[in-house]
Formats: structure tokens, C-alpha cells, sequence
């Protein structure tokens, strides 16, 4: 079974994100913020991120940009799933690294629809 | 709200009078939903008295309406990807290799709701580059409902649309936010057209190269699926391959086709 950790401060989002997912049989960890989920991929490295942008501590850019100089042991593919819905905050996260993007608000067909571009759906 | 049966047989039998469409036991529960914003712009109080108002005279709209508003527009960018991959090599391949002398390709999506097979064809054509240089291809998309054909025309996607099925990429290189949606680049337009057809009717092309009707069969009953498959043998070219849904099929229905035994989910008309 595939591990997705859900990365973002509002619970009702991570609840949300969870029931879909695991509806797609995946395994479901959760973290409030970017260091948080920095922690987590330098412990156990799921197959997937669903990364928000906007999240006190550290941001989704900054994760990724941290995740990337860590040296963690298999790099997650990366999708973005916030609000920033414009083409400059989609491009920067395309140059970051990230390997898809969802804009907010999506649903379940949406979601698997973009797991399955990453292969892993 | 209360659906009578009397109500549901006369919203099924409208859309099949109209389309050839079911409504079988199993979309019953849609009529509701499909139907609420309708009873609330024509301020009927109930579904029973839409359905008797679909026998008044003097509300030839209404009908139009109710078929519309019960008519499944479920589709996505690039619907089964492994469809796509397979149809970009084998058979495409083989086509260009026929129509090497002429350098024209014609498609035709046949149900195509609000036009996102046929762009993602376009965009599949148009990034194999070079390859295509000096081609003519046609893109030609058909639905029967005039609301969702519009939308494929302007080729203008709601951010809910944009992102089924679409890569972040994909959307990035083929298409601009215009105003709350996102649009397809004046380039990938170009390569598509779309017009009206009832599928039941006589086809709207001749001699196609390749028919993509997908998901759209399994909404017909047993004797139009048969005059639909007798349309679309009447289009196709003596070569060319029809591609239907991943839960459809030709076998029982039609001796018009045979299946592709190479290309799975692929038909090929009988001489």
C-alpha cells in the first residue's frame, strides 16, 4: 500500500484529503507544516506529498526547497494542493520541483486524476 | 422531493424520444439533481408538475430543457491515459503511414460533451512537433447537447475541469486564465471544430480516419446502439479504426466492426 502524507495547517483539509485518499487505498500521515513534514521524510519517506503552500512555520516552498538539500533516502513525488491558483505561484512550483498542482477546492476524481499523472494511482 | 413514477417515465421517455438515451434503474436517482436548478429557474414546484408542464404547447423550450439538463457531460482530459498512449502509437502510426500521400488526418469524436477528448488529442498531436509538419489534422467534436458543444467551441475550462485528468504541465503550455477559467491557446483551437449531431441521425462526416465515441454507448439502448454502430460505419474510411470506452464493446451489438486483436479497445469496419 502507497503512503501519501498530507501536508497543511487546516485540519478540515488534512480530514478531508485523508477520506479521499484512503478511499484510493492509500496509507494516510498527516503533518500541520512544512517542518513537520521534513521530519517525517527524513524518517520514513512516503510515496507522495500533498503539500500545501501557506502554513506558518515553514511554508510549502520552503519544504520543498529543504527536502531537496536534505538527503533523504528516495525523494517523494510532490503535489501542491493550495489556493495559489495563479500562473506565477504554479510556475514557481513547477521550477521548485514539484511534480503536480492542485487548485483548491478539488474532489475525489480530481485528486486521483493527479495521482495517476504521478504514477501512483 | 417525490419522483412519481409517472413523472420519471415521462422525463425517460422524452430524453430516449429525443436521444436514444436510457435512463435505466440505475440513473434514476439522478433526474432529481440533474433537474433542481431547472425547477428553479422556470419556478415549477415539484418535478410532477415539470413533467405536466412538458405537455404544454406553448413552452417549446422546456422540453429542450429537461434533455439537456438529464444528459450525462461526464468527461476529462486525457479519460484512460493508456488508451491515449496506445492510440498515439500503434494506430496513429499506421494511419499515418496510409495516409502518407495525402497528409491529412480526419477524427472524429462522436459525444464528445464539452470538448476535452478531442483537445487532448490536439495537444497530443501537437507535441509530437515536427513529425505532423505539413499534415492537415482534423479534429471534428459532435454532441447532441447545444450547451455543452458551445462550451467546446470557446474551449474555455472551469477550474474544476482544467485540473481532471490535465497535467499541471499540459495546462501550462496549452492554456491562459481568461477571466475565472482557463482557456486553450488560439494554437490548439485551431485544431479543433465542433457542431451539433444527434448520433441516432445520419453522420456528419464521411470517409474518418479514426472515431473516438467513448463512454457514450452505454447510454443507449439495444436498437439505437445498433443504428448508432450504422452510423458510425457509414463514416469511417475502409481503414480506419474506431476506438470505443474501456467498458465497451462492438460484440452483440453490431457486425459492422470487428475488434482490433492488436490494439485492445480498438474496432475495425468490415468490408
Amino acid at each position: 500500500m502507497k503512503t501519501c502524507l498530507v501536508v497543511d495547517d487546516s485540519k478540515v483539509i488534512r480530514k478531508v484529503a485523508r477520506h479521499i485518499l484512503e478511499t484510493l487505498e492509500f496509507n494516510v500521515a498527516e503533518a500541520g507544516d512544512g517542518r513537520e513534514a521534513l521530519a517525517y521524510c527524513q524518517e520514513t519517506p512516503p510515496d507522495v506529498v500533498l503539500l500545501d503552500w501557506n502554513m506558518p512555520v515553514m511554508s510549502g516552498m520552503e519544504f520543498l526547497r529543504a527536502l531537496g538539500t536534505s538527503g533523504v533516502a528516495r525523494r517523494p513525488k510532490i503535489v501542491f494542493c493550495t489556493t495559489e491558483n495563479g500562473v506565477g505561484h504554479i510556475r514557481a512550483a513547477i521550477e521548485a520541483g514539484a511534480d503536480e498542482y492542485v487548485m483548491k477546492p478539488f474532489d475525489r476524481e480530481t485528486l486521483e486524476s493527479k495521482l495517476q499523472i504521478v504514477g501512483l494511482a | 422531493m417525490e419522483l412519481s413514477p409517472v413523472a420519471r417515465r415521462a422525463f425517460a421517455g422524452l430524453l430516449k424520444a429525443r436521444t436514444g438515451q436510457e435512463l435505466s434503474a440505475s440513473r434514476h436517482w439522478r433526474i432529481e439533481t440533474a433537474l433542481k436548478p431547472l425547477l428553479k429557474d422556470r419556478e415549477f414546484p415539484s418535478l410532477d408538475s415539470l413533467a405536466a408542464g412538458l405537455a404544454n404547447p406553448a413552452d417549446r423550450n422546456l422540453a429542450e430543457a429537461v434533455v439537456e439538463a438529464l444528459l450525462n457531460h461526464e468527461t476529462f482530459f486525457f479519460r484512460d491515459q493508456a488508451a491515449f498512449t496506445q492510440l498515439m502509437a500503434g494506430p496513429i502510426d499506421a494511419l499515418a503511414a496510409a495516409r502518407a500521400a495525402r497528409r491529412r488526418l480526419s477524427i472524429w469524436c462522436a459525444g464528445c460533451s464539452s470538448g476535452q477528448e478531442a483537445y487532448s488529442l490536439a495537444m497530443a498531436f501537437a507535441e509530437q512537433g515536427d513529425r505532423w509538419n505539413g499534415w492537415t489534422i482534423d479534429i471534428f467534436g459532435t454532441d447532441i447537447s447545444a450547451g455543452v458543444i458551445g462550451r467546446a467551441s470557446e474551449g474555455s475550462f472551469t477550474q474544476f475541469e482544467i485540473q481532471r485528468g490535465l497535467p499541471i504541465r499540459q495546462m501550462m503550455r496549452w492554456f491562459a486564465p481568461e477571466g475565472e477559467n482557463w482557456r486553450a491557446t488560439p494554437e490548439l483551437r485551431r485544431m479543433v471544430r465542433f457542431d451539433r449531431h444527434n448520433l441516432l441521425d445520419a453522420p456528419p462526416v464521411a470517409n474518418v480516419d479514426l472515431i473516438l465515441c467513448r463512454n457514450v454507448l452505454l447510454y443507449f439502448g439495444a436498437e439505437e446502439r445498433v443504428r448508432v454502430f450504422d452510423g458510425l460505419a457509414a463514416a469511417i474510411a475502409s481503414d480506419g479504426f474506431l476506438m470505443l470506452g474501456a467498458g465497451e464493446t462492438v460484440l452483440g451489438s453490431t457486425i459492422r466492426f470487428d475488434p482490433d486483436f492488436v490494439h485492445r479497445g480498438l474496432y475495425r469496419p468490415v468490408a
